[in-house]
């Protein structure tokens, strides 16, 4: 089991090696611009309590970061199935869907680390405060294993690559402005923000602000991404077992 | 060596008024491969090859029916059996973000070969099949008949004791389809059970010592190609091939 999830990472390690440069490069950029035009330019008409604004929508930025960063990791697997057939490979070997499954997570997780590395760093240069701790990073791990998952899923289930941008539009981009990123969901109406509240993002936003604010962590929010990491996994198993009945 | 007993594959269908219907791609089939011997399946387009191909290779679930290698289920034994098989799909599959050599070294690392064992495994097969300059190319880059050839090394990388090739010659020139032939010759000789799908109905009368015809799923012949032709009084495979399924197939 663990030599299949190995082999499965090593082919997503020896893609991301060959473009490296260009990837951590290209992950600067929306940051950069988040950074600037939040943090520096719309942060300095804001007042917070706790804090500057650029303080407070560092972890934001990380946590909506590493969702966009896992999911659009594994959407690759679409087109190997669509388009290429390349994943047939993977069903005529003698590997266990787990040991795909985990494989393709482990890869979307390297590149959401290196991404939020890439984040902190710039944030450190633009005078931001925060700390880190295991906790942010077992955070960080669950967020993009979720989001991983949301990829995986749809990379499954859907046939076209126009339904598979959909769900960026549909999905990734309102938990991108809604989910505690920017501003604190404290303000939205009830209705809204119990909505909200459902979402993964927003617990992920919630931790990682607490953790990097030396605040409490909130086990509820924990639980809650532990819950949809699970049952994302097995939504994903499913999903991938299915495709040997079609 | 392998037995097919009572398989059937049915898929949900959306027809034109995008309603779902059931269609039956292989009909209750019954058959047995021998080993090392060179088996030819046949039909028309849609007939069912593929999908028996992809049943066979555990690719596909049947949806009633037992396929047994060696006298073991495959639903039981699909890890143990899927290390004995070899694949050639008809369409190129390669994963478009590897080159030639890590196209290769991922299969070898999903069937588990030994690190020290891949490397010289690797370039025996590109020399064999001609491709050993090509181990840092682009697999985009690489021409139809490379490519085809590329194809046969990535299943052969785990020493299959049985190989399934889906339309292997399929838009090929004639000189590659002839030593892609003697590729599969060779094979045999060296012990290897051959599963041949093809259109062209002379590279099955050249290479299989039987030949299975299908039509819409159903298996409506099954003998040696000269036992075939003496049973409908044909000149030839062709001959049989329009008499039982109605349709001229490409040479």
């Amino acid at each position: 089991m663990l030599h299949d999830i190995g082999t499965v990472f090593w082919r997503d390690w020896i893609v991301l090696k060959k473009r490296l440069t260009k990837f951590i490069f290209s992950r600067m950029v929306a940051p950069l611009l988040y950074l600037t035009a939040f943090g520096l330019g719309l942060g300095r008409s804001v007042n917070l309590d706790s804090g500057s604004y650029l303080d407070f929508i560092v972890p934001g930025i990380i946590a909506l970061n590493s969702m966009n960063i896992s999911f659009h990791s594994v959407i690759s697997i679409h087109a190997e199935r669509v388009y290429h057939k390349s994943l047939e490979e993977y069903f005529l070997a003698p590997i266990s869907a787990t040991a795909f499954l985990i494989g393709k997570l482990l890869g979307a997780v390297l590149r959401s680390i290196i991404s939020t590395a890439i984040i902190i760093l710039l944030a450190k240069i633009f005078g931001a405060n925060f700390s880190l701790s295991i906790t942010f990073f077992a955070v960080l791990i669950l967020n993009s294993v979720i989001f991983a998952e949301v990829g995986f899923f749809a990379a499954m289930k859907l046939s076209s690559y126009e339904e598979m941008a959909q769900v960026n539009t549909y999905i990734l981009l309102p938990m991108s402005f809604m989910c505690g990123t920017f501003f604190s969901t404290a303000v939205l109406p009830e209705v809204v923000k119990f909505l909200v509240d459902c979402l993964p993002l927003t617990h992920t936003s919630l931790l990682m602000r607490s953790i990097t604010h030396g605040g409490d962590i909130t086990y509820t929010s924990g639980l809650i991404l532990i819950c949809y990491a699970s049952v994302g996994f097995l939504a994903c198993l499913k999903a991938f077992q299915k495709l040997l009945e079609e | 060596m392998i037995e097919i007993k009572n398989l059937v594959k049915i898929f949900p269908h959306r027809n034109a008024n995008k309603n779902y219907t059931l269609k039956t791609a292989v009909d209750n089939l019954n058959l047995s491969i021998r080993r090392n011997e060179i088996f030819g399946v046949l039909g028309k387009n849609g007939a069912g090859k593929t999908t028996l191909i992809r049943l066979l290779t555990m690719q596909l679930s049947p949806t009633s029916g037992n396929i047994f290698y060696d006298n073991e289920p495959v639903e039981k034994n699909s890890a143990k059996i899927k290390r004995l098989i070899g694949v050639v799909p008809q369409h190129i599959n390669f994963d478009q973000e590897l080159n030639v050599g890590e196209n290769l070294e991922l299969h070898a690392r999903l069937f588990g070969i030994e690190k020290n064992l891949r490397r010289k495994k690797i370039s025996d097969l590109l020399e064999y099949l001609e491709l050993g300059d090509c181990v840092n190319e682009n697999v985009r880059k690489l021409s139809g008949g490379m490519k085809r050839r590329l194809l046969i090394a990535r299943a052969l990388i785990h020493e299959p004791q049985i190989l399934f090739l889906d339309e292997p010659t399929v838009a090929l020139d004639p000189q590659v389809r002839r030593k892609i032939w003697s590729l599969i010759e060779d094979l045999q000789k060296k012990g290897a059970t051959i599963i041949l799908t093809t259109h062209y109905i002379e590279e099955a009368e050249k290479l299989c010592q039987r030949v299975a015809i299908l039509k819409t799923g159903k298996l409506i012949a099954l003998d040696t190609p000269k036992n075939l032709c003496e049973k409908f009084a044909a000149k030839n495979l062709e001959e049989v091939f329009i008499k039982l399924t109605g349709q001229k197939e490409q040479i």
